[in-house]
């Protein structure tokens, strides 16, 4: 049970005689993290010796100085947080990094506090920070996987994937990767050569279906000179480019028959003939393939070599769609919708409630591509602090609900290139401008009307900087 | 810091590379996205300083910029290591760490008395 008391006169001059005899220097010194005090102009009051240490300034020599060029961290001027904290007088928490006066680059987080003498006046900041360079380092140390913050997810189907992968890292072993378009079979390839014994050499990543065959020979065993008209000189090709790493053959399943009956000589005998020669090359490389498509009914058509599909398939990596990982849709959301804000300069909080009910209950046959394009398109159209229903691709918005049962296009047909394109921008009304180029050239116009041709004010409506809006009038000829 | 040498060399002609803010010395060289160049002889600004607005933030285009100029001394704000052991190893000055007004911060380049580390605001 909470009692509440209202405090007295005497508990509150016992308190005020408390804080007297402090030493607020002393104490902020005796604090492990470093602490600075800004007034509400942003300019350094005190800050302790951990920060001195931190940061490499003498607090006699910054004190009245703007703090954002002591601290010199990675926010940019216009989504300045300082201000956010002034202006609102609500705390935050946040992470970056510093460099300080060693030159080094120090992750750190931050946490602001406004300092409120009275409920109508923020009179400055206390700023919290926080060297997180340890907890870094423990977190890629825990993952083992340097490459692996590039994929994200915490459904169970993505869990049971990455407690696969230091397994997989270990071994030597073929692998294939299996997935539709779009789910991030590059990076978990990227990810198992970056934690295994071969990672100090090259990863070498080829499409399959990218060349014709008899160029493909080419680049995958290389050729002597002489071998055709135009080979002047020796190629090595890109298996003995990759030797002591990993190649990457994606879409596999595009391999032409004649040169899958080389790619198992290579697997068998870790040896091959470049195109033209009559020496046998060796090589020690580990293959990761990967597809989209089904390469066991593949095999059933005669597509696909029985005996390359084996020999590949010694450790199979299947990839779940997005339809498949239930909740990671909005942990995805979320993770894209940071990441674009912050690439560009944009203070968005969130989405709106009938934004995340249609994007969850879209059916994404691009996967995690399309989900990050359309949240890249939809922070781009956004121009206040909430994506809402008008800021996604017409696309999304002309998707019936029912269509979210929408069967994904089968194997036959379905490929990286004929997957169902990624949202086409049309938000705009028929009289309205069309293509980005338009919408922003008129984004920028209205902003112009708007702030009476005052061109710093155009540039805080569209959140942009000076330079940046500067550069576009220029681009579109607007001046 | 900053390799800084004698005042002599610094006063004869040299091409001056400044990252800014505004009117400051940009905090960090890696978010510049605005840099001014100036010439200077016998310690005074001969001719008038160019400002380039950059097409965005980028430590490594800039030490490409830097060297397509020519330029032979960079005063700027917080500089990663191997930023500043880059340029330095292509003969570029480097005097890192500076805070203030970018126009103070050139006319002590110039007059060879800018040490890593300066501080030019005055205080309030």
């Amino acid at each position: 049970m909470v009692v509440v008391k209202s405090r007295n006169e005497k508990n509150i001059a016992s308190e005020r005689s408390l804080l007297d005899e402090l030493d607020l220097m002393s104490c902020m010194d005796g604090i492990p993290h470093g602490i600075l005090i800004m007034d509400s102009s942003q300019r350094v009051v005190v800050m302790n010796r951990y920060l001195e240490a931190l940061v490499g300034y003498d607090r006699g020599d910054v004190c009245g100085v703007k703090a954002g060029f002591v601290l010199r961290c990675n926010f940019q001027q216009r989504n300045n947080p300082f201000d956010e904290v002034i202006l609102s007088g609500k705390s935050a928490v946040l992470e970056g990094d510093i460099i300080n006066q060693g030159r080094k680059k120090i992750p750190v987080r931050f946490t602001l506090s406004a300092l409120v003498p009275s409920p109508e006046s923020v009179a400055g900041v206390l700023v919290v920070v926080e060297d997180i360079s340890l907890l870094k380092d423990l977190d890629e140390k825990a993952h083992g996987f340097p490459g692996l913050n590039r994929v994200i997810g915490q459904s169970s189907k993505m869990m049971e994937l990455f407690d696969l992968l230091p397994m997989v890292a270990r071994t030597d072993a073929s692998v294939l990767i299996t997935g539709e378009t779009g789910t991030g079979k590059d990076f978990i390839a990227e990810a198992i050569h970056k934690a295994s014994k071969r990672a100090k050499h090259s990863f070498i990543k080829v499409n399959c279906g990218a060349l014709p065959e008899t160029l493909l020979e080419s680049e995958l065993f290389g050729h002597v000179r002489g071998a055709f008209t135009g080979a002047d000189r020796d190629k090595p090709g890109l298996f003995r480019l990759a030797e002591g790493g990993t190649i990457f053959l994606t879409e596999i399943g595009d391999l032409p028959l004649p040169l899958q009956v080389k790619l198992l000589t290579v697997l068998d005998d870790k040896e091959f003939f470049p195109v033209g020669g009559s020496k046998k090359v060796l090589v020690d490389v580990r293959i990761i393939a990967a597809t989209h498509r089904d390469l066991a009914s593949y095999v059933k058509q005669g597509k696909f070599r029985e005996d390359l599909f084996y020999r590949l398939n010694v450790l199979c990596l299947h990839l779940p769609s997005l339809r498949e990982r239930g909740d990671d849709v909005r942990l995805l959301l979320d993770h894209f919708l940071r990441d674009f804000c912050r690439r560009l300069e944009k203070n968005i909080s969130g989405f709106s409630a009938s934004v995340i009910s249609r994007l969850s209950s879209y059916h994404y046959p691009g996967n995690v591509r399309e989900l990050r394009n359309v949240v890249e398109y939809a922070v781009n159209m956004c121009q206040g602090g909430i994506v809402e229903m008008e800021h996604l691709p017409a696309a999304i918005l002309a998707e019936k609900k029912d269509d979210a049962v929408l069967p994904y296009p089968s194997e036959e047909t379905g490929s990286e290139r004929s997957a169902p394109p990624v949202a086409v921008p049309q938000p705009s009304p028929p009289d309205g401008p069309q293509g980005w180029k338009e919408m922003e050239k008129k984004m920028i116009l209205d902003a112009l009307v708007k702030a009476r041709g005052k061109r710093t004010r155009a540039a805080e409506l569209l959140g942009w900087g000076r330079s940046t809006l500067w550069r576009k009038i220029k681009t579109y000829g607007l001046t | 810091m900053g390799s800084h040498e004698g005042s002599h060399e610094q006063k004869a002609k040299m091409k001056i590379l400044i990252t800014v803010t505004e009117k400051d010395v940009a905090p960090r060289f890696d978010l510049a996205n605005e840099i001014v160049v100036a010439k200077s002889e016998d310690g005074k600004i001969s001719g008038r300083p160019r400002t380039i607005l950059l097409p965005r933030p980028s430590a490594e285009e800039l030490c490409g910029l830097i060297l397509k100029e020519g330029v032979s001394l960079v005063v700027c704000g917080g500089i990663e290591e191997n930023h500043c052991s880059y340029l330095t190893w292509k003969k570029v000055k480097v005097i890192d760490s500076v805070i203030g007004p970018y126009q103070d911060a050139l006319i002590a380049a110039c007059n060879g008395d800018l040490l890593p580390g300066a501080i030019f605001f005055k205080r309030e």
